[in-house]
């Protein structure tokens, strides 16, 4: 298991940079509403968690981060992308920390911070499927795995899924739409479309 | 339980029910008219902001859960199937309630208000309202010999945010039981099934899924039935295992017990032939 381990300059940082940590780990806690100074390691997340193989960090070590103010490390990591908030960990933690809230949380700050976003192509999905949103008022799966597909040059991987799913007719060539389209357009005037 | 009297239900379908699913909604809004509710899909209704929206901005996912909230008409339930729209949607609602000054603005932009009274839930729930004694007289075929293990996923019990709300527990065994189906509790039915990593990474979706389904064959149970049409969706196309078991959407398992007779348009959108099980169960022709 990945344990976070303190930075060989953390005893050299100037007083400016660790309060800096500390406010970047208190604007994680406030905004997500949880407190979590609580944990205390003790793994149920980790234990619980369906994806973990799939993550650089446990659960409970991304809340290590913070605790220890490694901010910058808990943003670019993957885990916080592979989390698809299933609250299996939320709801198993003894001390009653929403940790997908956190990770929820996390997200949103990677993006606004700008850092190196620790899995590419799950961020790429997701703003496939906002451009599908703001083109229809709703997703059209079709155009978004198309789009996803091409912009993460993966053509060929899962490509008999996908036969399959157009041979059942559950991929819709057309999309369905909002009709009243200047009202979704309205709400799009929001911080994504404005930044990406 | 006090036993609805209304008929009128607003309907949200969601991106789902609306394209992949459809099957799910075709079955959903045929079991209603079987039993006499009245559904009325929500007029020009948009996306609940998704796991996206909610993703990328805050906002833009609180905005647009909340344009369906201000279509939605004042005295009737609105009601989901996606327990993902579900629980954008009452998670904007509970949100609303608190933020009068976002609230205000977004009536403003949309020029309407934003009814936030409206009770939103989940399809099973208007069933459990109905009465499951006056269900059962409704009934057309019975389900026994029926197997399943109920499959929620993860959304329509778990978010901590609405945990001092009503949810759902328990409600597709008691509804189907009681159309003579037999629950088998033993199998994992709140694993998540994957969601949108199905789409991105399905190396890492495909040995959960087979999980599952390992679990419900293991548990002897003859097909899973799922309140989500993500869930349903993810695994039938994620899952290889050697032995495949029929994923129905709840709303078909009902819609066949009430006697509806084209169900042959939604099981041939199926990946896992569901006909060959409900044919030795003479559920079927």
């Amino acid at each position: 298991m990945l344990r976070p381990q303190l930075p060989v300059s953390a005893g050299i940082q100037t007083m400016d940079t660790a309060s800096q940590k500390r406010s970047l780990a208190d604007a994680v806690m406030a905004r997500s509403g949880t407190n979590f100074k609580a944990c205390y390691q003790c793994r149920a997340c980790a234990g619980g968690c369906p994806f973990i193989k799939a993550m650089d960090y446990p659960p409970n070590a991304v809340l290590r981060l913070l605790q220890y103010g490694m901010t910058q490390e808990a943003l670019t990591c993957k885990t916080i992308w592979v989390c698809v908030g299933c609250h299996t960990c939320s709801s198993q933690c003894p001390m009653g920390i929403d940790l997908a809230a956190v990770m929820d949380t996390l997200r949103l700050m990677a993006v606004e911070e700008g850092v190196a976003i620790g899995s590419p192509h799950i961020l790429d999905f997701h703003e496939e499927v906002l451009r599908s949103l703001e083109r229809y008022g709703r997703a059209h799966k079709l155009g978004i795995m198309l789009r996803h597909k091409m912009s993460t040059k993966s053509w060929f991987k899962d490509l008999d899924v996908g036969l399959k799913m157009l041979a059942k007719r559950k991929l819709d060539l057309w999309p369905s739409k909002v009709k009243d389209i200047k009202e979704i357009a309205g709400l799009f005037q929001c911080y994504w479309r404005e930044t990406s | 339980m006090s036993q609805i009297s209304q008929m009128d239900f607003s309907y949200f379908p969601g991106c789902s029910l609306a394209t992949t699913a459809v099957e799910s909604s075709l079955s959903m809004i045929k079991s209603a008219r079987i039993l006499g509710l009245n559904l009325i899909e929500l007029e020009d209704w948009n996306c609940c902001g998704s796991s996206s929206a909610s993703t990328l901005c805050k906002n833009l996912a609180l905005a647009m859960a909340a344009r369906n909230l201000s279509l939605a008409p004042a005295g009737r339930p609105l009601v989901a199937m996606c327990p993902r729209c579900l629980h954008y949607l009452r998670s904007a609602q509970l949100c609303l309630r608190d933020d009068g000054e976002t609230r205000r603005n977004l009536e403003e932009q949309f020029g309407r208000p934003i009814n936030l009274d409206v009770e939103i839930i989940h399809f099973m729930e208007v069933l459990v309202r109905y009465g499951l004694n006056r269900l059962g007289e409704k009934a057309r075929r019975s389900l026994k010999g029926l197997k399943f293990v109920p499959y929620y996923g993860c959304t329509l019990a778990r978010p901590p945010r609405l945990s001092r709300q009503k949810y759902f527990q328990g409600e597709m065994e008691n509804i189907l039981t009681a159309l003579g189906a037999e629950p088998v509790t033993t199998a994992l039915s709140h694993r998540c099934c994957g969601s949108f990593l199905s789409a991105t990474d399905p190396e890492v979706v495909t040995p959960l899924v087979n999980e599952i389904i390992d679990s419900a064959v293991a548990s002897r149970a003859n097909c899973l039935v799922t309140a989500c049409a993500m869930c349903q969706l993810n695994l039938e196309i994620r899952c290889t295992t050697k032995t495949r078991l029929p994923i129905f959407h709840f709303s078909e398992i009902l819609a066949l017990a009430l006697g509806a007779e084209d169900y042959e348009e939604w099981f041939v959108r199926h990946l896992v032939d569901p006909r060959p099980l409900l044919q030795d169960l003479a559920l079927v022709a």
